[in-house]
């Protein structure tokens, strides 16, 4: 694939008409005859038991069809992974109402109503009667000695080990997950008086490799520092409402999910009803961040109560409801002590992390915070400790770079003062310290062996950015003053993991000579649901106007397809979307010489046509002659190497044209991952503490670039979202009443469009990925780490390295510190 | 009884179409009616069902208290002209730059297309304890929660305190207050006209009210004397975004100078305690004065005398002090080749 038509060019996507236009349905613009809605009767307090509900007078209201709580919900069921094995259920799942609240705003139960008005009528004749029980909004609250647990049974996941297997008998399952209550002991916490993250036992996630001691003291430098970065609400355009209703016993969902296929899954597995009869639809959806991946947990509430009122019902969520059940990025205390040689190569690192997780699973993102760290620093030796402490705030979920994000914002900072205090440009100490090649990172598997990235292309990408930004002439500017203007200059890298493989790829070319693709991939705003399938068009050399795109309902015969989270999509997908469209290549070339005489391999396709020795075919003939063949040229075999799910499709499908199908087998040497590199001007006003960023440029290692402004979009978007992270986004709970005060979307304060640089620019190296066909890596993730630490070191680099010690970086701390001369910012208390 | 938030409840709703027939509803209803113009304050409190008025007078059908008349010099303004309007007049951009600048930061464009002056000097405070339906001295409990030692009070007034410790939020009062405009107040019985800082009211004085209206009052026009017409001005304010935000401190001044010497200067800061501040004193101190940095680091410390920080709030003292200077001195500190 030499020279591109299609890849690398800007396109008009097929749903940007509809999206400008409002055409574009999202959840809530569907009705149903007859259809009910919803209201949620949310708990008022971070942790108690229901004790007493009467729902008599509510239910007692004409308009009022059906009230759900718990018991009407299945029970958290075990389930199979794609190796057959069996995944213990947590019992202790979240399960979207509960008679046990974990925090202030969860849902308790729900009442359907003919209007959303008779709904919250009826929830303010709920009598409801609680049984306050201890709280904790505070990871280290919860740690100390006697401190109060989120749960009543601990504070800590973790997970029993599994029994050996008995020679001659299948491996036994893992045993469920269980709660621990987990206490550090005061002397441990003596170090939190001096603003240092104090270290107890960590259960399970810790690893290491090299030899951390001798590194230390080896070391010219050491640096022993505590960073705390604040949690984040994920709050995607598109709150997470959802409409559901059943026909011959099959339940349809229109919901918002930045996946299509694989939410059919996740909604199996929460309603307890076979895949077969789950429906889908989700042409759009207004984002999600991570938290829709496979859309949420929470509608299953119309679904059940769909059924229970027999009648279609809607549950539109709210911008504060989102706020509670809507995700959140979890927030990192992390002590890092660092050790350097003169010349700035990092010799040891030793990290220490605790997520604060929320009152349910998900939320430990520290174990991807120590996978990237190690990746992105390259440390001859390191330690990782890490774990998740339970609070009662609304759950955690994956938040766009996961783990990566805080990993990149906790550490960036302490690259900056070893290069300050080693006398090192800050471009160059990274570059020391940068990832080449098949980087290793983590720590050992099993058996001993650290797994390494496919590539990584970040010494070229700091390059291109130091050149691009004028680095050199504007480093005279950094750490300036004129008047009240302080100014800095920032660098930092990042890294998230950047694809997955074994997807499949499904597509027919019909008798009209069109191409028609199936895109299995959700519609979450980043355009990979058409981006992908360029690939198609430059494989077999069709005309991009006569590719058509079908998405976003399952009922619509798609092929198995990844979520669409964790960077994975432009991967995984265009690998599929290649090894699609060799099989239709190979299968026109074997009908072309079928036909017209000769061998499959003498004949070319291009120009839509397949042409060789004995004459050509067009696409529309050959269709036509795939159809008359049957088997598998027109889908009436296929391989047995796709999933399950495609071959449902296939089968559909079949006897319509030239049936493509192909599962990406392609090999593939070393775990993906993405890099960004972000550069930042900031400008500090050292009379009001405040500062804006002048100048931000991302410089992308993504592999080869696909949709040039879809790339632009993801750069630029995600390192906004970063530098909101840096400059204002936060929680803030009280800590005696354990409730957040920070509700409307305004007070948690992520970045506005005029909080965005005044310039900004993107660019990629564009060099393509060798482990991957196409050389496409996924991009979403890494410029959140990018923007915010980029920022966060500019600011550093104006005022000076000790103004902050946790995010965000807001306008007092900066004032305050500099006034007196040291921080007195609380360093550590959670939530304010 | 459950408590559900986010979905208003009923409520009868009025919208007269004339300053009679409003003060006439305010009369039957005292009380227990809402007023509501822009509606971006009224919002909040109507779907968190935390105010549960029986009657809303929406005041958005009363065309005759919208827009701006120039008056011999000085500016009336309807109380229902939206921010917008008030930003794009001519009159109020060439010769009351103060209150141009100050409406043009308020929250967003759209909440600027909404929001009116007569809302934005009246509404209600944003402290998030109060804001959450909690039974604090405000609403009429005994108890401030944002004033214990494990409160979040980063937002919350360094002045003024009086068993509440919540702030004025209006980024147009203190330019108001700067320009010396007076509020024009109606009800059936007649008409009372109030000096801009005598309209709003500290804890000391009212704990549950921000301001001196009467729920039998509407206030009408907003009357701008011609005094400081194109006079220096000098307005800014910090808050955390760069827009859709609430001040965490703001200023504004009025200015007449004789060559370097400070005439006359009307001074007001918000944001800093339950009502917007004029500073008398710090008016009083440099008025005479060559204008230079002792001076404005003189007004400065005054103007943060008997300031009393909260746990997380000393920033506010700080700040407070640098925009105090900087109106003074009439910007940031300047620096060589600056």
């Amino acid at each position: 694939m030499a020279e591109h038509k299609y890849i690398g060019q800007n396109y008009t996507t097929p749903d940007l008409v509809a999206k400008v236009t409002g055409r574009a349905k999202y959840a809530e613009d569907f009705r149903a005859e007859g259809m009910l809605f919803t209201k949620l009767l949310l708990s008022p307090m971070p942790h108690a038991r229901v004790i007493r509900i009467d729902t008599s007078a509510a239910q007692a209201m004409p308009g009022v069809k059906a009230i759900l709580t718990v018991d009407d919900m299945p029970e958290p069921a075990d389930s199979v992974d794609d190796a057959g094995r069996v995944i213990r259920a947590n019992t202790r799942a979240e399960r979207a109402l509960t008679n046990e609240p974990l925090y202030e705003g969860e849902p308790i139960l729900a009442v359907a109503a003919v209007d959303e008005f008779t709904a919250a009528e009826a929830i303010e004749k709920i009598q409801i009667e609680f049984e306050p029980l201890p709280f904790a909004v505070d990871p280290l609250v919860s740690l100390r000695p006697g401190g109060p647990t989120a749960r009543t049974d601990g504070n800590v996941w973790f997970r029993p080990p599994t029994p050996p297997a008995q020679p001659g008998q299948p491996p036994p399952p893992q045993p469920p997950i269980d709660v621990k209550d987990l206490k550090w002991t005061e002397e441990q916490f003596a170090e939190a008086e001096a603003g240092r993250l104090p270290m107890g036992e960590v259960l399970a996630d810790q690893w290491e490799y090299g030899d951390l001691d001798a590194g230390f003291t080896q070391a010219a430098l050491v640096l022993d520092e505590t960073y705390v970065t604040s949690n984040t609400s994920n709050q995607p355009m598109e709150t997470r409402t959802a409409m559901a209703y059943w026909q011959n016993g099959k339940v349809y969902v229109h919901c918002s999910t930045q996946s299509t296929v694989q939410t059919v899954a996740g909604i199996s597995r929460w309603l307890g009803v076979p895949q077969t009869d789950v429906v889908v639809i989700s042409e759009y959806t207004g984002g999600g961040f991570g938290s829709k991946i496979t859309s949420a947990i929470s509608l299953v509430i119309p679904a059940l109560l769909s059924k229970k009122a027999n009648a279609p019902v809607m549950m539109r969520i709210t911008r504060e409801e989102e706020q509670y059940i809507g995700r959140a990025r979890p927030s990192l205390h992390a002590r890092i002590k660092a050790g350097f040689s003169k010349d700035g190569r990092l010799l040891a690192l030793d990290f220490f992390g605790l997520s604060e997780s929320g009152p349910y699973e998900g939320g430990n993102d520290h174990n991807a915070t120590g996978r990237i760290v190690s990746l992105l620093y390259q440390p001859v030796a390191m330690r990782f400790r890490g774990m998740g402490v339970m609070t009662n705030t609304p759950p955690r979920g994956p938040q766009r770079s996961p783990g990566g994000a805080q990993g990149v914002a906790v550490m960036e900072p302490v690259m900056s003062i070893a290069a300050d205090r080693l006398g090192i440009d800050q471009v160059a100490i990274r570059r020391i310290n940068a990832p080449e090649g098949k980087a290793p990172f983590n720590g050992p598997n099993p058996q001993g062996v650290r797994p390494h990235v496919t590539s990584a292309f970040v010494k070229e990408a700091l390059d291109k950015g130091k050149a691009l930004f004028r680095w050199e002439a504007r480093k005279a500017r950094g750490g300036t003053r004129v008047g009240s203007k302080a100014y800095g200059l920032g660098v930092a890298v990042a890294a998230y993991s950047g694809g997955s493989v074994g997807f499949d790829g499904l597509f027919v070319i019909k008798p009209d000579g069109k191409v028609y693709i199936q895109s299995g991939i959700g519609n979450l705003g980043t355009e990979s649901v058409s981006d992908v399938h360029r690939v198609v068009a430059e494989v077999l050399d069709v005309p991009w106007e006569k590719c058509e795109i079908t998405w976003g309902s399952t009922s619509k015969h798609l092929p198995w397809t990844c979520v669409s989270g964790g960077s994975q999509t432009a991967h995984a997908m265009t690998r599929a979307a290649y090894a699609t469209a060799m099989d239709a290549r190979t299968k026109l070339q074997e009908i072309a010489a079928r036909t017209l005489g000769g061998s499959p391999a003498s004949y070319r396709v291009a120009g839509e046509r397949v042409a060789g020795p004995g004459g050509s075919l067009t696409l529309a003939q050959a269709a036509q002659k795939a159809i008359e063949l049957g088997g598998k040229y027109d889908g009436h075999e296929a391989p047995e190497t796709v999933n399950v799910f495609t071959k449902r499709s296939v089968a559909a499908l079949a006897g319509q044209g030239l049936l493509a199908v192909a599962r990406d087998v392609y090999p593939r040497d070393g775990v993906t991952h993405s890099y960004t590199i972000g550069f930042a001007e900031v400008e500090v006003d050292v009379e009001t503490g405040h500062y804006r960023v002048l100048d931000y440029l991302a410089v992308a290692d993504v592999g080869t670039v696909l949709h040039p402004r879809s790339l632009g979009g993801q750069l630029l978007g995600g390192s906004l979202q970063g530098i909101g992270h840096a400059m204002g986004q936060k929680w803030v709970y009280d800590q005696q009443y354990g409730v957040p005060l920070a509700k409307r979307f305004y007070q948690t304060r992520p970045a506005t469009i005029l909080d965005a640089p005044v310039h900004m620019e993107w660019a990629a190296v564009d060099i393509a990925d060798p482990e991957t066909p196409v050389g496409v890596r996924g991009v979403g993730e890494p410029p959140v780490g990018a923007g915010w630490a980029a920022v966060a070191n500019a600011v550093a680099d104006a005022v000076g390295h000790d103004v902050f010690r946790r995010f965000p970086v807001t306008g007092d701390m900066i004032l305050t510190s500099l006034a007196n001369g040291r921080r007195v910012t609380d360093p550590l208390t959670a939530n304010i | 009884m459950a408590v559900i938030r986010d979905v208003m409840p009923a409520f009868e709703l009025f919208q007269p179409a004339t300053v009679d027939e409003t003060l006439g509803l305010l009369e039957r209803y005292g009380a227990d009616a809402w007023i509501m113009a822009g509606g971006l304050d009224s919002f909040d409190w109507l779907k968190d069902r935390i105010k549960r008025p029986a009657v809303v007078v929406d005041l958005s059908q009363m065309m005759d208290l919208r827009g701006v008349r120039d008056v011999g010099g000085g500016l009336e303004i309807g109380a229902l002209t939206t921010l917008t309007d008030l930003v794009r007049h001519p009159a109020v951009q060439q010769r009351f730059g103060l209150l141009a600048q100050a409406a043009e930061l308020v929250a967003s464009p759209q909440i600027r297309h909404q929001g009116t002056i007569g809302g934005n000097v009246s509404q209600d405070t944003r402290c998030w304890y109060y804001r959450s339906g909690w039974s604090c001295y405000r609403a009429g409990g005994n108890i401030c929660y944002a004033d214990s030692p494990t409160a979040v009070n980063r937002e919350h007034a360094i002045l003024g305190a009086s068993r509440c410790v919540a702030v004025s939020p209006s980024d147009t009062a203190p330019a108001l207050i700067a320009l010396g405009a007076e509020f024009v107040l109606r009800s059936r019985g007649g008409e009372r006209v109030v000096a801009a800082e005598d309209y709003f009211v500290g804890p000391d004085i009212n704990i549950t009210q921000m301001t001196v209206r009467r729920p039998d009052e509407l206030l009408t026009t907003i009357r701008v004397p011609d005094r400081f017409a194109g006079a220096q001005f000098y307005f800014e304010k910090i808050r955390d975004r760069q827009v859709w935000d609430f001040p965490l401190v703001n200023v504004a001044s009025a200015m007449t100078l004789s060559g370097e010497t400070i005439q006359e200067i009307r001074l007001a800061v918000g944001a800093v305690a339950a009502r917007p501040l004029r500073l008398t004193a710090v008016e009083l101190a440099v008025a005479g004065k060559t204008r230079n940095e002792q001076t404005a680091a003189m007004a400065g410390e005054l103007a943060v005398d008997g300031a009393v920080p909260l746990r997380h709030n000393s920033y506010k003292i700080l700040l407070m002090q640098n925009l105090v200077k900087r109106a003074i001195r009439g910007g940031p500190m300047q620096g060589e080749g600056g």
